[in-house]
């Protein structure tokens, strides 16, 4: 397959369409647009005929590899399969050809299901009201601690700076606290991969803003003591927010309100079926209780009787808009489909079967590599290749690498930073038996290999179009923009 | 991994070098090995004044950004240029690449700094 950029395979001349002649007569060039406003030279787009332009594209999306191909199983960012009636729905006229500028009148079935929608996920979070607006997970993040830089400037408690994250947290969560303004302070995990409770007690002061957590966290496991932790920060005066990143473990089966939470933001995009990484936008909703509604960001959708409107004047200490109309729309009524369809039944399988799948994954890999524990997990696990690497010279990222040639998408490896050597699966709901006894046989398969012939797994992977990629030169000297020659 | 018997080193994993009143800091080369390929390390500012355990500057590898600590309170007197163009001396030779030099204030804190044998212990410790 040509690895070439569609800028190289232009020529001169060619074309794959011609454009009819102007229908309007008369007058000048200048007639229709100042010359300030015109271009000097030809824009250089490529010049391709059709079937160049067809091959070239369809060649690049069989390099691509999906959730719609195999298994995917990447922890940390729920993979899970879209149904393909989220896109028949997304696509029906009415929702596909809406325009953000279009009067609330004439939208109102749209915003009848996005009110439906924040209903619908407060219900699941066990959260008051919240805001569709913000745009990813991490933008979420940004919004929640905004509304506790508000909620502690309101209350004249602004010397409140400390936003406690814990050693195992996604690096998102430091960047969002210190971006909102806080001063972020790491807090390590016990032996066990659990919040540290003594070294939380020496923070329990009133430089204290808050504690961002992930529950169950990033090594699959369910923080058991959330209510002492939430009792202990609230009475210090701080607020808690929990992390929807893993939320697919606990659907159906706990709240983050439940648990003592005071804002919440969910990855539609991991949790509730619709594209996630290079395949679309993301959409990171926040939810909260009673002590930050009054500082969500405003338009609000609000409901007059039958009718739907935007509203702001009900939100006086609003923090303001977080999105220039109201967040990625397309993308949340996916979720709304995705949500009617599952029914609360549906969404509480979904969570038992994300955990069983783990488990079942967990309990079969558990004796080929070293295990940070053996007990059970919630809806991803972390596993250690720190043998493999100290007595065959194999790591997990020569494992992830020989996991490409064979077919499937490879786990998050290198993350949490608190496991050497680290291999992070999440399998999801989705899969059945017989794919995830494929993946435990083709990780035996690359172990085998990795005592017979361990250069073997050096060299992988070798069906890809590209090899090892030179990462530190990619991170020191990055290529941005192709260049004509001139 | 290597541990040069007469440096001194901290729990984070910086070693720690005396000239006089002069510490030079770097990273261990477990630390680098942890890291793996380092490809950016943003230096301290001449002059900065920084207490024991704070944040002196950030290195960066193809895994991970990681904080870099001050083991002294003291003034920075010396950064090392060379690593702006360079930050790969630090996986190459951990112990001649150092990161800044400080103009230690306390000398009692030296003896917080753990020895070659103690830091030995903790990466062991750590490993398990």
């Amino acid at each position: 397959m040509k690895d070439t950029l569609i800028f190289e395979e232009s020529r001169e001349g060619r074309r794959g369409f011609t454009l009819p002649a102007a229908g309007i007569s008369g007058g000048a060039k200048e007639d229709f647009l100042p010359k300030a406003y015109r271009r000097s030279t030809p824009a250089a787009l490529p010049e391709l005929s059709e079937v160049e332009v067809v091959r070239h594209f369809t060649g690049l999306s069989m390099k691509n590899y999906g959730i719609d191909l195999g298994f995917y199983p990447l922890g940390s960012c729920t993979m899970k399969y879209n149904p393909k009636v989220n896109e028949d729905v997304v696509l029906l006229p009415g929702f596909a050809e809406l325009h953000p500028l279009q009067t609330a009148e004439t939208a109102q079935g749209t915003l009848e299901l996005l009110h439906g929608l924040i209903t619908d996920l407060c219900g699941i979070t066990g959260m008051r009201w919240g805001t569709l607006q913000p745009f990813a997970g991490a933008h979420g993040e940004f919004t929640a601690m905004k509304l506790f830089r508000a909620y502690f400037d309101h209350r004249k408690d602004d010397h409140r700076k400390k936003i406690l994250i814990p050693d195992s947290a996604h690096g998102t969560n430091p960047a969002s606290a210190h971006l909102a303004g806080f001063q972020v302070v790491e807090l390590p995990s016990d032996p066990e991969g659990y919040v540290d409770l003594e070294a939380l007690e020496e923070h329990l002061d009133d430089t204290l803003a808050g504690i961002m957590l992930t529950n169950p966290n990033t090594l699959g496991r369910f923080e058991k003591d959330i209510r002492l932790i939430a009792r202990k920060i609230h009475q210090a005066g701080g607020l808690l927010y929990y992390d929807g990143a893993n939320m697919n473990a606990i659907l159906g089966h706990a709240r983050p309100g439940d648990m003592g939470f005071d804002a919440v933001h969910l990855n539609i995009h991991k949790t509730f079926s619709t594209p996630h990484g290079g395949g679309g936008p993301g959409s990171g909703p926040v939810l909260v209780g009673e002590s930050l509604e009054p500082y969500l960001p405003v338009p609000d959708i609000r409901r007059d009787g039958d009718t739907f409107r935007w509203a702001s004047e009900h939100r006086p200490r609003s923090i303001g808009r977080v999105s220039g109309f109201y967040g990625n729309i397309a993308v949340l009524l996916r979720a709304v489909c995705y949500l009617r369809m599952m029914g609360s039944e549906g969404l509480k399988a979904a969570g038992t079967l994300a955990v069983l799948n783990a488990n079942y994954l967990k309990r079969h890999l558990t004796s080929l590599f070293d295990s940070p524990d053996k007990s059970l997990c919630k809806h991803e696990f972390v596993l250690s290749a720190k043998t493999w690497k100290e007595k065959h010279g194999i790591t997990a990222l020569d494992i992830a690498k020989a996991l490409l040639d064979r077919g499937i998408h490879p786990p998050t490896i290198y993350f949490p930073l608190t496991v050497p050597e680290a291999l992070m699966i999440e399998p999801t709901e989705t899969e059945s038996r017989e794919t995830l006894d494929s993946f435990v046989d083709t990780l035996k398969d690359i172990l085998t290999t990795a005592k017979k012939d361990p250069e073997a797994l050096h060299r992988a992977p070798e069906k890809m179009p590209v090899s090892r990629i030179d990462e530190v030169r990619a991170a020191k000297t990055p290529i941005l923009r192709w260049r004509k020659e001139r | 991994m290597k541990i040069e018997k007469d440096l001194k080193y901290t729990v984070s994993h910086e070693w720690v070098r005396l000239e006089g009143k002069i510490a030079y800091i770097g990273i261990t080369d477990h630390a680098q090995e942890s890291l793996g390929d380092i490809v950016f390390v943003e230096l301290p500012r001449l002059g900065d004044k920084m207490n024991k355990g704070d944040e002196a500057c950030t290195v960066e590898s193809v895994k991970a950004a990681s904080a870099i600590y001050s083991p002294l309170t003291g003034s920075v007197v010396e950064v090392n240029d060379d690593l702006e163009g360079s930050p790969e001396l630090i996986n190459q030779k951990p112990y001649a690449a150092y990161i800044f030099a400080l103009e230690a204030e306390d000398q009692a804190e030296l003896k917080d700094l753990l020895d070659a044998e103690a830091y030995e212990k903790l990466v062991a410790e750590e490993a398990e």
